[in-house]
């Protein structure tokens, strides 16, 4: 039996600053995790995916990453998905900076 | 140190305004990412993790003042306020912007620096020993050489597609300080009837499938040398594996054919080759040797240098750790520690690379350089001297007297920057470097050698660690793969993987464990963990990191 789908969000990291991005359902790149569209259905993922990989003024190696629903948005599975989304470990830089502006 | 001459300054002028160009033209929408890639690699710049990395060559290692001065003004202009010193000698900016790379480019220029061929399958920076020059173990400095093989492989048309990457390090010592001997040629300045010439090894390397290089010549001559390297490199290139990127290693060619088939085939090669060699190559090394000749040593008395060291404990401890002997009486060699307890290894502020910078031109002949292990150098210090460079140090948080100890770990970026990572590195060495300060037991412990990897590419040399970490990725969580009784040096060994990983949590728990068998076994406090684990082999450290299983077996 094939592996069931599980949800996933569309992920890059943006061409000028190189840091990570997430796509909406509204065709945004978002900085925010909890702003990006989660994709529950394979086949539109894909459509989602191909879409996104054409955005190449935009970002740069465009794919699906594993994630799971929580009330305030898509949640990492994996390890490195959690660090994408939060920063490097040895300092205070990246995302996790970033969010305090916001 | 080697100037630009006006063929150099030319070349990187151009080759930065065509990469402006491609810049230009990849955020104008005319370069796709598939064709700006091979672009910006050729350029040092890669996209991480969280950002783009800019990889700058620091040509085996050695750097002047205003170099270093331009690194800490590039640091602070368009990064972060640091850099990373890597295992390759290099620095590491992690969080350019694209549209500034250019300019960052242009600036390194002034100082004749750039970031060519720190990517791509060329011959990278060749890497050298770190105390090249002054020594006192040394034969010769190894750079001029270095310098030519710079020359030689920069823009070389034959071996700008090569089947892999090409590292080639070198040293003038006896004693290893370059890993020679886990690079895809090391070569050894020897002497031999009176005569200079050059070991050669060939097929050594670490990552997917390590391998300690071979002898494929006892003795080159010095005009034959250049030569008989393009034509390892020559007959590489043209047998070496392009259908599999894992068996591309010249490592691999070489245990695939063997040495003495390589041999043969080399010296086949050789013998078209040398004759289109006409004697240039010797004329350009020789006028690279002036650029290399020696300081203007000085002559000073040392009764304060004396009297600190005697009166002042935290002076004469970080004397007896950092200090290393240097062919030139009354002079030393400083090795600062870019290990300060639970700092990341091999990161400099721009304050700090300003300070170094500073002890350098007032202190150190101008010079410094960057060890494979990750620490930076002032090769020429006199002892009268080293009072004050320690004061000023110990004010800039780089006085830590480590070097050689358990907290002065070698560490690759992984997880927390590098894209091929398969778990972190940082925070592992963080965390071992801030439980033995804890401990107070570095002293106790003595020499050591901790290098983690966060992937199976293995920047982090673990494989030649006396203790050696490997993060992996199991079944979604991070896992950590310990070996022990590596060793870079003269004498490379691989390390013995020791049993399963451990978890995040466990990691360093275990590396304690190893620590106190070592301690409970040793013969005497003389005998080393290297030594005491190459007479007792893997059993006590397996009985120390799996109690459980011994219970078991029980
Ligand atoms: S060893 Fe792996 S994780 Fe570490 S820097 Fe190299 S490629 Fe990245």
């Amino acid at each position: 039996m094939p592996r069931a789908f599980t949800p996933k969000v569309i992920t890059a990291n943006a061409l000028l600053e190189g840091d990570v991005v997430y796509l909406t359902a509204d065709d945004i790149w978002t900085r925010d995790l909890d702003a990006a569209e989660l994709l529950e259905d394979e086949a539109h993922a894909q459509l989602r995916l191909i879409e996104a990989q054409a955005r190449v003024h935009e970002v740069v190696g465009a794919y699906l990453a594993d994630m799971k629903p929580s009330p305030h948005g898509p949640e990492p599975t994996h390890f490195r998905e959690e660090f994408r989304r939060t920063g490097p470990s040895n300092y205070f830089h990246g995302k996790q900076a970033e969010k305090n502006h916001v | 140190m080697y100037k630009y001459n006006d063929f150099d300054a030319a070349f990187i002028a151009e080759r930065n305004r065509q990469f402006r160009a491609q810049v230009e033209r990849r955020i104008d929408g005319s370069l796709s990412e598939e064709e700006f890639r091979p672009l910006r690699l050729m350029n040092g710049l890669y996209l991480q993790l969280h950002a783009y990395m800019l990889r700058v060559a620091i040509p085996y290692g050695t750097l002047n003042s205003a170099q270093m001065r331009q690194l800490a003004y590039i640091a602070e202009r368009w990064d972060k306020g640091y850099g990373h010193f890597t295992t390759r000698q290099n620095i590491q900016y992690n969080w350019p912007k694209l549209q500034d790379v250019p300019d960052i480019l242009d600036a390194l220029g002034e100082v004749e620096m750039h970031a060519i061929q720190t990517s791509g399958n060329t011959i990278r920076n060749v890497t050298a020993d770190h105390f090249a020059g002054a020594a006192a173990d040394e034969i010769d400095d190894p750079r001029p050489v270095a310098e030519l093989l710079r020359q030689w492989s920069t823009d070389h048309p034959e071996f700008q597609f090569m089947p892999r990457k090409f590292k080639i390090a070198i040293t003038g010592a006896p004693n290893d300080r370059a890993v020679i001997k886990a690079h895809d040629i090391g070569i050894q300045i020897v002497e031999q009837n009176g005569e200079r010439g050059y070991r050669v090894l060939v097929g050594g390397g670490l990552g997917r499938t390590p391998m300690i290089g071979k002898v494929i010549s006892d003795f080159v001559t010095e005009v034959d040398l250049l030569p008989y390297l393009e034509s390892i490199v020559s007959v590489w290139n043209q047998i070496g594996r392009r259908d599999n990127k894992y068996k591309a290693r010249i490592k691999i060619t070489v245990h695939e054919h063997g040495i003495d088939e390589i041999r043969r085939m080399v010296e086949e090669r050789f013998e078209q080759v040398r004759p289109t060699f006409g004697g240039i190559d010797q004329q350009l090394l020789a006028e690279i040797r002036e650029s290399f000749a020696p300081p203007a040593f000085r002559k000073a008395e040392i009764d304060d240098y004396t009297r600190a060291y005697d009166s002042d404990p935290v002076f004469r401890s970080w004397i007896d750790t950092n200090i290393t002997a240097h062919k030139q009486a009354d002079y030393a060699i400083v090795s600062i520690s870019l290990k300060a307890h639970g700092k990341t290894p091999g990161d400099a502020t721009a304050d700090q690379m300003r300070t170094m910078a500073d002890l350098a031109e007032r202190y150190g002949h101008d010079e410094l350089r960057i060890s494979h292990e990750q620490n930076v150098i002032l090769p020429h210090v006199h002892n009268s001297d080293l009072a004050a460079v320690h004061t000023a140090l110990k004010q800039a948080g780089l006085a830590t007297a480590n070097i050689g100890l358990i907290s002065d770990i070698i560490a690759c970026p992984g997880m927390d920057y590098c894209a091929l990572a398969t778990a972190r590195s940082i925070p592992i060495a963080q965390e071992i470097a801030t439980r033995f300060d804890e401990l107070k037991l570095e002293h106790e412990i003595g020499p050591m050698k901790i290098k983690i990897s966060g992937c199976i590419n293995a920047c982090g040399h673990h494989h030649v660690g006396h203790i050696g970490i490997l993060g992996l990725d199991r079944a979604g969580v991070e896992n950590y793969q310990i070996t022990l009784g590596g060793d870079g040096t003269e004498d490379a060994t691989l390390g013995e993987r020791a049993g399963p990983g451990f978890s995040y949590d466990e990691i360093v728990p275990a590396i304690e464990r190893i620590m106190n068998a070592y301690l409970a076994h040793r013969e005497t406090e003389a005998e080393t963990f290297l030594q005491a684990y190459r007479r007792l082999g893997l059993a006590p450290f397996k009985a120390a990191l799996y109690p459980e299983a011994q219970a078991n077996a029980a």
